[in-house]
């Protein structure tokens, strides 16, 4: 049943992460990041105790509303990218390259690390589709999604080898941290406004 | 009273405060007196023995529980903690009269702690957590007031979160080696990922973008303090690393791993702050060459390349303020800060423009500057070793000293007939005065500072052998 429900958490991973891929309103983006924090909670339990994943998915909610109240603040203009594609089935194509890379490599990181095929892809996948959501954007809200979605990944590996108390507690901290700064960078375009 | 909360909780609990204190002249006094507290304490204080003052005996333990891990701030680490407090406070005095102090000095502080805290941790893995806290915290430091956050920013941020799970993971790997080190996989997964994490950290070329960037839409002030305080505890972090695991240290790879990227960041920065017309990225580029050169230092084994890294550490600071600051005055007038622009400003800002010169000349090891004496020992030790890697280290060095005559062409191309006159502050002209004297000072007489580094190489026993 367990490893059932792995497997749920693993599509759940690739469908908000592609999400927050393909998504050009915030509200989506926020939703999913949410989503997303429900799957890595239920990844992470497997591995921890279910105290200490919750905190996982407390922060990563608090992180949510963080952002969230900041884009409420904000007035929302049509924000375009700059510098690369921005069509849809461009993103789509690099998330399918990225789904059969991390694919190939969680096999071998399953063995290495003794973790389960779902768990090491999620990770992988995360963590690939975080570095690509940096490499396709500049826009401040989408890289520090591109940022928690990297952390989530590498937070769910890093689980499997270290339970420590305190670096549960600084790895949130660095999370909440992250979704600051996003909320900061959202004021300061705001700021820029007469 | 345990010394993690003397020279870390104390600080960030000072720091919150004084984000809630409007007037930059309150906070920049309170910061330095609070900050030459602690760098006398450091100096003074014995840490894990008993003192006794008149009737009242104290005792301050060198270690704090937190979490089920301990922060550890021993005696040998007062040497450490002095030369950080103490340069902090160079920092926070210069702030007011750049302008910088409502943000700088609290933010500044609270950095200055948590790198602090960085150091202190066990298993000192953990410390790229608190880095990247720090990193997290500088980011409103160095944000431009009013504008939207620009690359170089977002970039920073990006690079030195990735440097995190690296450094995090690579402590997993180093676990394993400690019980099987024969596990020659093992070692090299775990020298990769530790080369990739510092990378980051120490911005080694190519990720090193940031730094440019970052000095060219940022008060120079803040980029300052924040290209002095990460490089340097990186380097003491890379340090304690190396000094801890032998299997690193003597990997027979290690010394020409060291020498090719030291090499390739004096070489890069070198020529490309000769070819630069912002006269902050001149700046991000010498911090990028200064983290070659020390690590250069450590390709030269023994003492002699310990004291050489810890001797290039006063200059340093001393150079990055007296430019920073020169630059945060020039900003105020031309905003810009292109060379084009800043010419002839060497007669209406003749202190400003002529910080930025000599700082720029000690940074390239110009004779008579404070430069001078550490890269010379940096050129001798690698002369012994290697003529090709002096060779190149000279290339890096021309390329920074063409970089000051440029600048010195274009701030003393003044229009015939303009007068000479001089639109500092008095407060800038005296501290930018006080600075060139240390500079010329510390170029004749480098062994006045030889106290304060002196004990560092204490904490580094492996590597000094």
């Amino acid at each position: 049943m367990i490893t059932v429900i792995n497997w749920i958490a693993l599509l759940i991973t690739v469908a908000t992460s592609i999400g927050l891929l393909l998504q050009r309103d915030w509200r989506w983006g926020i939703g999913l990041l949410a989503i997303q924090y429900l799957s890595i909670f239920w990844l992470v339990q497997t591995l921890w105790p279910v105290s200490m994943a919750a905190v996982k998915l407390a922060t990563g909610w608090m992180v949510c509303a963080v952002l969230g109240i900041a884009q409420l603040n904000k007035d929302h203009e049509q924000e375009t990218e700059v510098s690369w594609p921005q069509g849809r089935l461009f993103r789509l194509f690099t998330a399918g390259i990225i789904m059969a890379t991390t694919f190939t490599l969680s096999l071998r990181t399953s063995g290495w690390l003794e973790l389960s095929l779902p768990i090491a892809w999620s990770c992988l996948l995360l963590i690939g589709m975080g570095l690509l959501q940096l490499g396709i954007s500049a826009q401040p809200f989408r890289v520090i999604l591109g940022l928690l979605t990297t952390m989530a990944g590498f937070e769910i590996i890093y689980a499997a080898v270290e339970t420590s108390t305190l670096v549960a507690a600084l790895l949130s901290t660095v999370n909440l941290g992250l979704g600051l700064t996003g909320a900061f960078f959202l004021n300061m375009s705001q700021e820029d406004k007469p | 009273m345990s010394a993690p909360i003397l020279w870390i909780f104390l600080p960030l609990i000072l720091a919150g405060l004084l984000l809630l204190v409007p007037n930059q002249k309150v906070i920049s006094l309170v910061a330095c007196i609070f900050t030459l507290f602690l760098t006398l304490a450091a100096w003074l204080l014995e840490v894990d023995t008993a003192m006794t003052i008149g009737n009242w005996s104290f005792k301050i333990t060198s270690t704090f529980e937190i979490l089920g891990r301990t922060l550890v701030l021993g005696s040998g680490d007062r040497s450490l903690l002095a030369l950080i407090y103490g340069s902090s406070i160079v920092w926070f005095a210069v702030a007011p009269a750049a302008k910088a102090a409502r943000r700088l000095t609290p933010l500044g502080l609270a950095i200055t702690a948590l790198l602090v805290a960085a150091l202190a941790v066990e298993p000192f893995l953990y410390a790229a957590l608190l880095i990247e806290m720090a990193v997290l915290l500088s980011i409103p430091l160095l944000s431009a007031p009013g504008k939207k956050p620009g690359k170089g920013l977002i970039r920073l941020l990006i690079f030195q979160t990735f440097a995190m799970p690296f450094i995090l993971f690579s402590g997993w790997l180093l676990a394993g080696i400690e019980a099987n080190p024969g596990d020659l996989g093992l070692v090299q997964q775990a020298a990769i990922l530790i080369g990739l994490g510092f990378s980051f950290l120490l911005a080694v070329f190519p990720f090193n973008s940031w730094i440019p960037l970052l000095t060219e839409e940022s008060s120079p002030y803040s980029v300052g303090f924040i290209l002095w305080i990460f490089p340097t505890v990186t380097l003491f972090f890379g340090l304690g690393f190396l000094d801890h695991y032998a299997w690193l240290r003597e990997a027979p790879t290690l010394m020409s791993v060291l020498t090719t990227v030291g090499i390739l960041m004096v070489v890069s920065s070198g020529l490309l702050a000769g070819f630069q017309r912002h006269l902050g990225r001149i700046m991000g580029y010498a911090v990028i060459m200064e983290t070659g050169f020390s690590i250069l230092t450590l390709t030269l084994r023994g003492t002699v390349g310990l004291n050489i890294f810890f001797m290039l550490l006063v200059p340093r600071i001393l150079c990055l303020v007296i430019w920073a600051f020169a630059l945060s005055i020039l900003k105020a007038h031309s905003p810009t800060l292109i060379l084009s622009e800043i010419k002839g400003l060497g007669r209406t800002w003749p202190f400003a423009t002529s910080g930025l010169v000599l700082a720029n000349l000690a940074l390239a090891g110009m004779p008579l500057l404070a430069g001078f004496p550490p890269h010379q020992a940096i050129w001798d030790g690698l002369a012994s070793t290697s003529q090709t890697v002096v060779l190149w280290v000279l290339v890096g060095n021309l390329g920074l000293l063409f970089s000051a005559i440029r600048v010195l062409l274009a701030i003393s191309s003044a229009a015939e007939g303009s007068q000479w006159e001089s639109r500092e502050t008095g407060a800038q002209r005296i501290l930018l005065s006080i600075g060139f004297l240390a500079l010329l000072l510390l170029g004749l007489f480098p062994q006045w500072v030889l106290p304060l580094w002196a004990n560092l190489p204490g904490l580094f026993i492996h590597l000094g052998q």
